[in-house]
């Protein structure tokens, strides 16, 4: 018996309400991804995506769509990582990204790892769009295979444009398909832990951070733009989230 | 296309400063990840399978005639390394200057006047390969050859690695690279419709660490 994959979409758009805060009119979780509203910090809304059923699994087409408007500030977590899985459906699963910022909006894109499992196929799209003077805070982590696992099949592409100009267009392949040489000296040299965080901020058009190395493997550099990138390799997702925490206090 | 043209362009003494970088390897030969022709042979693959695929779809890209400065600004995109865009430019301007003597142009000259400080390399590449009568297979080519080749003839010097070693390491990646420039050149024909975005975005994290704390060192043989 064939199954079809899940379709969902989860969708959250902030606002400036008015008042100092951050309404959230639209907060609809689907299928796999529920969204629940937590305790705010100041003007900032919180957002945590719960995985309500296990997946992405093979065939899954999954979504989500932030918006934040003007002025309003809003953070999205996870609460656990998640985790690419083989399924009964044939092919690959996907999993998009969706994320616009308004001119006077904040968005902290903080959730937690992707996990490749071994026989899994993923591709992850993630699409920002900036406008005027947005600011960001994007992660995003990834972890090829579980413990001692061999890791699926995983093609990220990362893309981020500020009013129609794009900052950063990246894409990874790894795992067992991927184009040769992407466990190589050249790619990963058998790193299983993978991280990279992004920071646009518009007082960068004025001063930019110099670009530095944060590690052996873990370097920061401006990109053609008010924006920096930090691209971290490490043995394990503990060890790549310190350095990446490192980073992100020191920017921010 | 002429093919006499091809190897004129794709040639390692074109004077257009190559010899002068390494693609990588000197970083990767001094943290002790290519050691010999076999761990080199998988340095210019990975490299191949991704900025080599990026860059030969800009140079095929150019030699169709696609717009240069959108192409250099999707390469900006491609390239977060701030020390990667240097060196791509810096060997940008060489190769326009090489090139508008070799097979003057008025797209050459007009390239040259838009981007004084150097547009990215292969976006010059693909702009000079039309200038030579060569269309988008042969600039994608010539982009990937150049993409193994200088790791492979820096590694010979930094290693004292057997040349017959490196050369038969390139040989073993030829229908790799046959793959990758048509795929590059089929790229290449789709931005004609659907703009820069179909341009691939293949990235090797290592190569963008690993130029940064190359750049930083005091004392190095390449440039990058």
């Amino acid at each position: 018996m064939t199954t079809a994959g899940v379709r969902a979409t989860a969708r959250i758009e902030a606002r400036d309400d008015g008042r100092g805060g951050t309404s959230l009119p639209v907060l609809d979780g689907e299928g796999p991804l529920a969204l629940r509203r937590i305790r705010s910090s100041g003007s900032e809304a919180r957002v945590m995506l719960v995985g309500a059923m296990s997946g992405p699994l093979g065939g899954d087409h999954l979504a989500v769509e932030t918006r934040v408007g003007p002025g309003a500030r809003l953070r999205v977590g996870s609460a656990a990582a998640t985790i690419a899985l083989p399924g009964q459906a044939k092919g690959e699963a996907r999993y998009d990204v969706r994320l616009d910022v308004a001119d006077g909006g904040e968005l902290a894109w903080l959730p937690e790892q992707l996990i490749s499992a071994g026989g899994s196929e993923l591709f992850v799209s993630s699409c920002v769009g900036l406008r005027g003077d947005a600011r960001l805070v994007f992660r995003e982590e990834q972890v090829l295979g579980r413990v001692g696992e061999q890791p699926g099949r995983l093609t990220s592409r990362l893309t981020v444009r500020r009013d129609g100009r794009t900052l950063l267009d990246q894409e990874l392949a790894c795992g067992p398909g991927a184009p040769g040489g992407w466990d190589g000296p050249a790619v990963l040299a058998g790193h299983r832990a993978l991280g990279q965080l992004v920071v646009v901020r518009p007082e960068f058009e004025k001063e930019m951070p110099a670009a530095r190395l944060l590690g052996e493997y873990a370097a920061l550099t401006p990109l053609a733009g008010p924006a920096v990138l930090v691209t971290v390799l490490a043995p394990d997702a503990l060890l790549l989230r310190r350095v990446l925490d490192e980073a992100l206090r020191d920017l921010t | 296309m002429s093919r006499a043209a091809l190897l004129v362009l794709a040639d390692g003494r074109f004077p257009a400063g190559g010899h002068a970088h390494s693609g990588g390897a000197e970083a990767a030969v001094k943290a002790g990840r290519i050691t010999g022709a076999a761990t080199l042979e998988d340095f210019c693959r990975g490299r191949l399978h991704t900025t080599g695929l990026v860059s030969a779809a800009l140079a095929a890209a150019g030699a169709l005639g696609v717009d240069p400065s959108a192409l250099d600004a999707a390469a900006d995109a491609r390239t977060p390394s701030l020390a990667l865009r240097v060196a791509a430019r810096r060997l940008g301007r060489q190769l326009v200057r090489a090139a508008r003597a070799t097979w003057p142009s008025a797209e050459l000259d007009a390239l040259a006047r838009e981007f004084p400080k150097g547009a990215h390399q292969p976006v010059v590449l693909g702009v000079a390969a039309r200038a030579a009568g060569l269309g988008p297979e042969g600039a994608a080519y010539c982009s990937v050859y150049e993409c193994v080749s200088g790791p492979a003839s820096a590694t010979v010097r930094l290693l004292s690695l057997d040349p017959f070693d490196a050369t038969a390491a390139l040989a073993r990646l030829a229908p790799e690279l046959d793959v990758v420039a048509h795929a590059a050149a089929s790229a290449a024909r789709r931005v004609l419709d659907d703009g820069v975005e179909a341009l691939p975005a293949a990235s090797a994290p290592l190569l963008e660490i690993s130029a940064e704390a190359h750049a930083a060192w005091p004392v190095r043989l390449f440039a990058s």
